[in-house]
């Protein structure tokens, strides 16, 4: 059982985790910085954190620690508390503005 | 075993770039349900169960539902989104590429760390996650219940609307993001 599993998880190269990691990171980079539409924009941010997440569970599941997968858990929990606030803006900019444009939101100053 | 990674894999990058480049928001939302749902796949390739279930019933089950949810309370499909110029748009291809290949660069000579002999294979089961969270991380869990409520009266407070009673100023003198424009500013 043991034997099984672990050569079940390391007939996966740790690089091939890395490379998708940085891929999933790199894509979320280029959507937060080329969409003006908030949400997603969020989702984007979504992304790259879950592209974290998938790095970290490799190498809890390589070195076998559990304080990576630990660490996936509270950002996660820290996910979930950024996107309810978050969407909570987005409805105040949807109400004020009439638009979800993220160049709505470069005068807080006001 | 490696060929299905391969297929997961490319299942959650496709969908990332729908993500990325679909028109509609709800397009994109059905898009990163994919893409989060194969990268909990990828979850159960390497052994990682509880997180696993935890990732399909935040993520896609309460986190993506939400926006959909507010996507069809904010009827979005009808607002046409402002493009960036094409300069933008391909200034930041650019950099994303760039910033892959650093990313790849800088870990391409450093990945050599030795990995352990002894090897558990029950790391990400329920029950080692459990008692490894409520024994050694007992007071970050705690607190993060203390951020979900502050989180919750964040959105509460931010979502609600005005009453009417309250308002102590003429409707007039409220800004309208709308229509103050920078030229309008100064005069």
């Amino acid at each position: 059982m043991m034997e099984n599993v672990m050569t079940a998880i390391r007939l996966v190269p740790l690089d091939h985790y890395l490379i998708l990691s940085f891929l999933l990171f790199s894509i979320g980079m280029v959507g937060a910085l080329v969409r003006r539409n908030i949400i997603i924009v969020i989702m984007c941010l979504e992304l790259m954190l879950n592209s974290v997440n998938l790095l970290l569970v490799a190498f809890s599941a390589y070195h076998s620690d559990p304080g990576g997968q630990i660490m996936v858990f509270f950002i996660m929990l820290v996910a979930a508390a950024e996107v309810t606030v978050g969407l909570a803006i987005l409805v105040l900019l949807k109400r004020n503005t009439n638009g979800v444009d993220m160049n709505q939101l470069n005068r807080l100053k006001w | 075993m490696l060929y299905l990674f391969y297929f997961f894999a490319a299942i959650s990058v496709i969908a990332a770039l729908v993500v990325v480049s679909a028109k509609s928001p709800i397009n994109s939302v059905i898009a990163l349900v994919v893409c989060f749902l194969s990268i909990a796949a990828h979850y159960i390739l390497l052994n990682a169960q509880f997180l696993a279930m935890v990732h399909v019933i935040v993520y896609t089950g309460a986190i993506l539902v939400l926006m959909l949810f507010v996507i069809m309370l904010l009827n979005m499909n009808t607002i046409v989104e402002v493009r960036k110029p094409m300069v933008t748009r391909i200034l930041a291809v650019v950099t994303g590429g760039l910033f892959f290949l650093v990313l790849l660069a800088a870990t391409r000579s450093g990945l050599s760390t030795p990995v352990p002999e002894g090897f558990d294979p029950g790391i990400g089961l329920v029950k080692r996650i459990g008692m490894s969270l409520f024994q050694d991380f007992l007071l970050p869990f705690e607190l993060s219940s203390v951020l979900f409520l502050s989180a919750m009266a964040g959105a509460m407070m931010l979502a609600k609307k005005d009453d009417p009673s309250n308002v102590n100023r003429p409707p007039s003198s409220e800004p309208d993001l709308r229509q103050a424009g920078p030229n309008e500013k100064a005069a």
